[in-house]
């Protein structure tokens, strides 16, 4: 067995100081360690977009960065976005617009989502196609997500 | 003046669009999918050995090396499970016994305590096979010049309507005569023959497959899973290992998409068979992505040949198809899917003179399943461009053949029984008019040429003609209603609809509505399949049946608790209401103590629970050699799809400006999600048109990752995406509703291709319509330099 390695990372407002291997993946160390499965895995080579997390407030593929690589920083995963008495407007919209079906790419969207309506309060449909083309979805056809951030940026800019 | 007629009344919340069940769980990452299920220390993981050879016998197997690594617990092997395991046609073993069939076929599976170690045991495993020729070609598998891949054939277990033909690749047959097509031809003004090449594609759900099981002391299994087909899964699994239905027990928490790749049996045996090794311990088997391209089931591809004619009025006289389904190693569906395509051999028109030859083909290539549209997309993508052809051919537009020949109520269809009434002529007009059909826009750039196309479409249920439905409705102490049922919610929303029609049937608010979930064979109601786009209807009708029930025991109930007759009485909002003597109860106080007897003499009712089933009942045998009966399917559920593109000269590439979807669901129950359904299908329909391709060489897959098989993203999909909802009613189908899932990508292949064929007048032989394979034709056809 490998070295372990020291992580102190801040995930969703909380402190963890973890040993962890060094050729443990972020995804892995967020579900198996943490047990925060709302990350979900969907092709363990960067593509899909499924396992999006927010690092330091940017969106990143959490399959394609180590968990080591996090030491003393912050991480921010779906379920860190807003509780269900108070979702973030994204999550709102989400549900009122119909823009999820099987919702395994969900927290992906949304995690790639926040920061996109934090910097473009009054984004195209086109801003919008492109921020999150790089986000797999094979149920919805886009149509409805699509319709979903244009909702979430209305309700936050109210 | 108007007369109300009660029982037409559509209740709420029938026909809202209500916002998802499952919205809660999903937009919190609270949902627990398969792979988020937590099973302790003890979990074991469990990996495959997998063919690397598209044919060879296995002459040896060593696993002693892989054994003696510390931390493997089992390492099992064909020889360890001999029974025979398949849905319609009983052709494979969990694990490869002598033969192997496909890159990918399962050859030996090991269980340990990670899944680094169990990856180093699959290595340490030896296997010497002797090398075949491949079958590659369905055509050429279908010819008496083809090694076979299952020699054994005529000695498989098989359902009646399925026709596997001896000592041949044909793992089923279907045929149509009908009508004399040979003296039809010499009326024909304009006849078109064409050859069309559907290449295998695969599902791409965004959730890999995952499976765990778990087998104790006992010899009782539970398998938790991905699962469409939870039911389905304990029948065929609990038949395979030799144990009882009762001692098979399938949970099935969220899925992560399905469109039929998570239907009937694929991986999940390999993880049960593991488990059996090692009693007492979970083993989990999840697939790489790379395993999830071709180890699991991908859509058939096909080779197709259609010749058609008509008169001089573009009436369609005579049609003669012939199609080469390439089923793959073994053909868990595709035996059906060959049917399938067999009786709905004319696509949606009424066609007086048929010959249909449909061949399901064992090949070398990885196992077909059913995939959204069941086999209707790769059929429909050739057939309506051979109509287009055909309109062009005898000088009619491409929409005015349509309308001149689609299928009418009491149209004979081409297994001779007639249609139901059906609004597909409406569904015509519909994208016509939302693409602005007939008008010719200006392209966007001098490099760029404008098309437009239409297809046009119909998809029966495919299934066997008893499939069946169950539910039960509960109610709780404060009121609120759980609905058992067995079918499960793929992202389709069939929990959000169900809960709609139990509110409705009831009187009660959606809001107070619960699903029983997961779906568990010990504890949920039976359901055949979650396939072939039949929940709504129907599991519908099972859930709105049990939900008649449960309101029937308690409106008795009141009814003699008040004295007053039942026709009185009503559930509306969650309160039993008299019209009569204007009193009122909610149900809280009364669906689990029941109500006092008068004067204190006691008490009457008790916990209410309703129950309902739904079964058709009409379904009849086709004739094997002409393919004719009284009835063929329980429904056909048609539509028609538009887009306008633009194909850039200088690349070839192909841009989607605008979709319109039309289709007749019967009753929208809950019209987003109908919309939603439509635009998912369509998306997917043109992800299949313009970029996916197995591609297979010599029985290898090429691209089996998301860098190399590309599917749509956001800016492939068009901005502007209609959807038009139109409701014939189905006689029998809760509040008029039929399905939808899978008809939304049927013809959207066959729509991109005939409006590539109006923008630069080429055609090609399949799908994917690449910038590459565009540009090529183009220059072939001399329409660039």
């Amino acid at each position: 067995m490998s070295d372990l390695f020291n992580v102190n990372v801040t995930v969703n407002g909380t402190l963890y100081e973890r040993e962890v291997e060094p050729r443990i993946l972020l995804s892995d160390f967020l579900r198996h360690d943490l047990g925060l499965t709302g990350t979900h895995v969907g092709c363990e080579h960067g593509v899909c977009g499924a396992c999006t997390v927010l690092f330091d407030g940017n969106p990143v593929r959490s399959c394609l960065m180590f968990a080591v690589q996090t030491n003393g920083h912050e991480v921010t995963t779906v379920e860190g976005l807003g509780d269900i008495d108070d979702l973030h407007p994204i999550q709102q919209a989400f549900w009122e617009a119909h823009a999820l079906q099987c919702g395994f790419c969900t927290p992906g969207f949304l995690t790639t989502l926040v920061p996109f309506l934090e910097e473009n309060p009054d984004p195209s449909e086109e801003e919008i196609r492109n921020a999150i083309s790089g986000n797999l979805c094979r149920c919805t056809g886009y149509q409805h997500i699509v319709e979903a951030v244009q909702l979430a940026a209305e309700k936050m800019r109210a | 003046m108007t007369t109300t007629v009660v029982h037409e009344r559509i209740p709420e919340p029938i026909g809202e669009s209500k916002p998802r069940l499952d919205n809660r769980k999903k937009v919190t990452g609270a949902a627990t999918y398969a792979d988020d299920m937590q099973f302790g220390s003890g979990l074991l993981y469990a990996r495959i050995l997998h063919s690397p050879h598209p044919h060879a016998l296995i002459k040896s197997i060593n696993i002693s090396r892989a054994k003696a690594l510390p931390g493997v617990k089992a390492v099992v092997t064909g020889e360890d499970f001999p029974g025979f395991i398949g849905l319609y046609l009983q052709d494979r073993h969990i694990f490869c016994r002598d033969r192997v069939r496909y890159v990918g076929d399962p050859v030996a599976g090991v269980a340990a305590t990670s899944e680094e170690i169990a990856v180093k045991a699959v290595n340490l495993i030896e296997v010497e096979y002797e090398v075949l020729e491949p079958v590659v070609n369905p055509e050429f598998g279908a010819s008496p010049d083809a090694p076979l891949v299952h020699p054994q054939l005529s000695e498989y277990k098989v359902v009646p309507f399925i026709l596997p033909q001896a000592g041949t690749n044909i793992s089923n047959l279907f045929k149509v005569r009908k009508g004399d097509v040979g003296a039809a031809w010499e009326k024909c003004a304009a006849i078109v023959e064409r050859k069309y090449r559907i290449p295998h594609i695969q599902h791409v759900p965004i959730e890999p497959h995952v499976a765990i099981a778990q087998v104790d002391e006992t010899g009782e299994v539970t398998l938790w899973g991905s699962s469409q087909s939870p039911f389905a899964q304990r029948n065929l699994i609990a038949q395979a290992l030799g144990i009882s239905q009762s001692d098979m027990r399938v949970v099935a928490p969220y899925v992560g998409g399905g469109f039929g790749s998570k239907a009937g049996v694929s991986m999940e045996a390999l993880a049960v068979a593991i488990a059996t090794k090692v009693r007492g311990r979970p083993v989990k088997l999840r697939l790489t992505r790379e395993e999830e391209f071709y180890t699991a089931f991908v859509r058939q591809e096909l080779i197709s040949y259609f010749k058609m004619g008509c008169d001089k009025n573009g009436k369609i006289l005579a049609m003669e198809n012939r199609f080469y389904w390439g089923g793959g190693a073994y053909t868990e569906y595709g035996v059906n899917v060959t049917r399938a395509a067999g009786y709905s051999s004319t696509g949606p028109y009424e066609v007086p003179n048929v010959k249909t030859d449909s061949y399901c083909v064992y090949t070398n290539h990885p196992v077909g399943g059913p995939m959204r549209g069941f086999g209707m997309p790769e059929m429909h993508t050739g057939l309506e461009q051979c109509i287009d052809d055909l309109a062009h051919e005898i000088g009619i537009d491409p929409v005015e053949i349509r309308r001149r020949n689609c299928i009418r109520e009491g149209s004979i269809l081409v297994t001779g029984s007639k249609m139901h009434p059906t609004g597909l002529p409406q569904c015509i007009e519909e994208t016509a008019k939302a693409i602005q059909w007939g008008q010719k826009a200006s392209p966007s750039a001098p490099n760029k040429r404008r098309g437009k196309g239409t297809a046009i479409m119909w998809k029966a249920p495919a299934m066997p003609p008893n499939a069946g439905s169950s539910a039960w409705v509960e109610l709780a102490e404060d009121g609120t209603v759980t609905v058992g049922l067995g079918g499960q919610d793929l992202g389709q929303g069939t929990f959000t609809v169900c809960a709609q029609m139990a509110a409705a049937a009831l009187g009660v608010p959606y809001e107070s509505v619960r699903i029983a979930t997961p779906v568990d064979t010990r504890f949920s109601p039976y359901e055949w399949q979650t396939v072939a786009s039949r929940l709504t209807w129907s599991m519908g009708n099972a859930v709105v049946s049990a939900a008649q029930d449960a309101r029937r025991q308690i409106l008795d109930l009141v009814s003699e608790a008040w004295g007053e007759d039942p026709e009185d009485l009503d559930i509306r909002n969650g309160v039993v209401v008299s019209y009569k003597s204007e009193q009122e109860i909610p149900l809280k106080d009364m669906v689990i103590y029941g109500l006092p007897k008068p004067n204190d003499s006691g008490w009457m009712g008790g916990p209410i629970r309703g129950r309902g089933k739904f079964m058709p009942t009409y379904v009849t045998s086709l004739d094997p050699e002409t393919g004719q009966g009284e009835r063929a399917v329980v429904h056909y559920t048609t539509g028609s799809q538009s887009v306008e593109l633009e194909v850039d000269l200088d690349t070839g590439q192909v841009e989607i400006l605008r979709g319109a979807s039309s289709f007749d669901v019967g009753k929208a129950i809950n019209p987003e999600m109908v919309k939603a359904q439509m635009e998912g299908g369509f998306v997917q329909g043109l992800s299949s048109a313009l970029f996916e391709e197995m591609k297979m060489v010599d029985g290898y897959m090429q691209n089996p990752s998301f860098v190399d098989y590309r599917i749509a993203t956001t800016t492939d999909a068009p901005s502007d995406l209609q959807s038009v909802i139109v409701e014939v009613p189905q006689d029998d189908g809760p509040w008029g509703a039929r399905g939808i899932g899978e008809h939304s990508m049927v013809a959207t292949a066959a729509a991109i291709a005939n409006a590539i064929f109006d923008a630069v007048g080429i055609r090609m032989e399949g799908p994917p319509f690449s910038a590459e394979k565009i540009y090529l034709a183009m220059l072939d056809a001399g329409i660039v330099e």
